[in-house]
């Protein structure tokens, strides 16, 4: 699916007029921005659920998704560095709102490895991260509001560039951000059916080798365990 | 609820009156924080925009002093077994802890905000102060509210003094962005300008929501 939006970006759509061919990480950046954001506040809505239900597989579903976007979050700040060199002759502007917000977003994501890392106990470590999920869930949609009204005229919104510009355009951009939407999803599926596999072995190696020589979890990894 | 909470609040504030653990050094830093962008800006005098960040800044790092030292009391000599083991609701300790982190922020500032005006700012605070002190008020809500949800946080970490900043600044980035821009236009040259509404509502909205999210799921940082 991705391929055939990347297909349809190059083949397809016209080429922006006074930008060139740089336009085209258009469909990389935006629906990866909008899909790392969307993960973040997925991860609270998760969070939500494991202290509700306190069921450790809510926890796990919240780790995986920030733990993606926040890979996703490095690729948008990445591409949109490239871009904003190509458009507007900068790596970085910083009189505009949006780019901010997204740094601070991230900045603030990048705190969650390190918080679970520094709590020990599994039981609290989930607890508390799921608190920090939940505020920095809801702090993502709060920030983006308050850019939405006080908004910067140079970074093109993604709204308007699919309603002004010809149709192959938005076509093409619904297509790439379908794309990475179901990538993000099979990415998380992934590796949620690959911590759970990993979590059973571990479940039966310790009933195999008896509970008193168990090793514990391999490797310095804060993620949780079912 | 609100017995415990005035309970609660007179241990602190009694507990403050007798060591002075987070108040005088908040100050301290403060003042010392002006002295150090004094000769980091190499200015005499600021104003404008340029006064606000640095006001701005220089409490918000004061407030981290005492945001680290929010819940230090409590984690070392049992508190909170105490606290949990008394039949009381759990979300009373935050409301008091919210008060008492309030209240040392007011506390810093009597002395750090007249301390600036007398050392770096260049147009005199006098005609400013009403609408200076509306800034004050909203943002030290927003600062209390998120700092003491982040201290609980950070305290059954091991590198608590290393998470509290990390995790707090981004968090409170909107309050000192709405907090300085609506105060760079009190501190222009030349009289004050009027208090711009559009950034106090941000100020507003971001006290509300955080402290409705900080009262849900507060309870879940207290349980063992």
């Amino acid at each position: 699916m991705l391929t055939a939006a990347f297909a349809l970006a190059f083949f397809y759509a016209p080429t922006d007029a006074d930008q060139g061919i740089i336009q085209k990480i258009f469909y990389v950046h935006v629906p990866m921005a909008i899909v790392a954001l969307c993960g973040f506040v997925a991860g609270g809505v998760f969070a939500v659920m494991h202290l509700r239900t306190r069921d450790r597989k809510w926890d796990m579903r919240s780790y995986v998704a920030i733990h993606l976007s926040i890979v996703l979050a490095v690729g948008v700040l990445l591409t949109g560095s490239i871009w904003a060199r190509a458009s507007w002759g900068h790596w970085w502007v910083w009189d505009e709102p949006m780019l901010v917000v997204f740094l601070i977003v991230f900045l603030l994501y990048a705190t969650y490895q390190p918080l679970r890392f520094s709590i020990e106990d599994p039981e609290k470590q989930a607890t508390y991260a799921s608190v920090f999920a939940i505020t920095a869930g809801a702090f993502v949609p709060l920030c983006f509001s308050a850019v939405r009204m006080a908004q910067g005229l140079t970074h093109p919104q993604a709204g308007t560039m699919t309603t002004s510009g010809p149709a192959s355009v938005s076509q093409t951009f619904l297509v790439a951000l379908l794309g990475m939407t179901l990538l993000f999803i099979t990415l998380w599926k992934y590796e949620m059916a690959s911590k759970n596999a990993s979590s059973k072995l571990r479940s039966l190696r310790r009933r195999l080798a008896g509970d008193d020589d168990f090793a514990p979890a391999s490797g310095r990894s804060a993620a949780p365990q079912l | 609820m609100r017995r415990t909470v005035a309970a609660l609040l007179r241990k602190e504030l009694a507990l403050e009156l007798r060591t002075g653990e987070s108040v005088p050094a908040m100050v301290l830093f403060a003042i010392t924080t002006y002295v150090i962008f004094h000769f980091g800006l190499d200015r005499n005098t600021i104003a404008g925009s340029l006064a606000s960040g640095v006001l701005w800044v220089t409490l918000l790092f004061a407030a981290i002093l005492g945001i680290n030292r929010l819940f230090v009391a409590e984690h070392e000599q049992g508190g909170f077994d105490g606290f949990l083991l008394a039949p009381v609701d759990r979300t009373s300790l935050f409301v008091a802890k919210a008060i008492t982190l309030f209240c040392f922020l007011c506390l810093v500032e009597v002395v750090a905000v007249p301390a600036f005006a007398v050392l770096l700012l260049g147009p005199s605070l006098g005609q400013a102060l009403p609408a200076l002190l509306v800034v004050l008020v909203a943002a030290n809500v927003g600062i209390s509210v998120v700092g003491t949800l982040v201290a609980a946080l950070a305290i059954q970490t091991r590198a608590r003094d290393l998470m509290v900043p990390l995790l707090v600044l981004p968090l409170l980035v909107p309050v000192v962005l709405g907090a300085s821009r609506a105060t760079s236009p009190l501190l222009v040259q030349g009289g004050a300008a009027a208090l711009p509404g559009n950034w106090m509502a941000m100020l507003a909205l971001y006290d509300l929501l955080f402290a409705l999210i900080a009262y849900a799921v507060f309870d879940f940082l207290l349980e063992d």
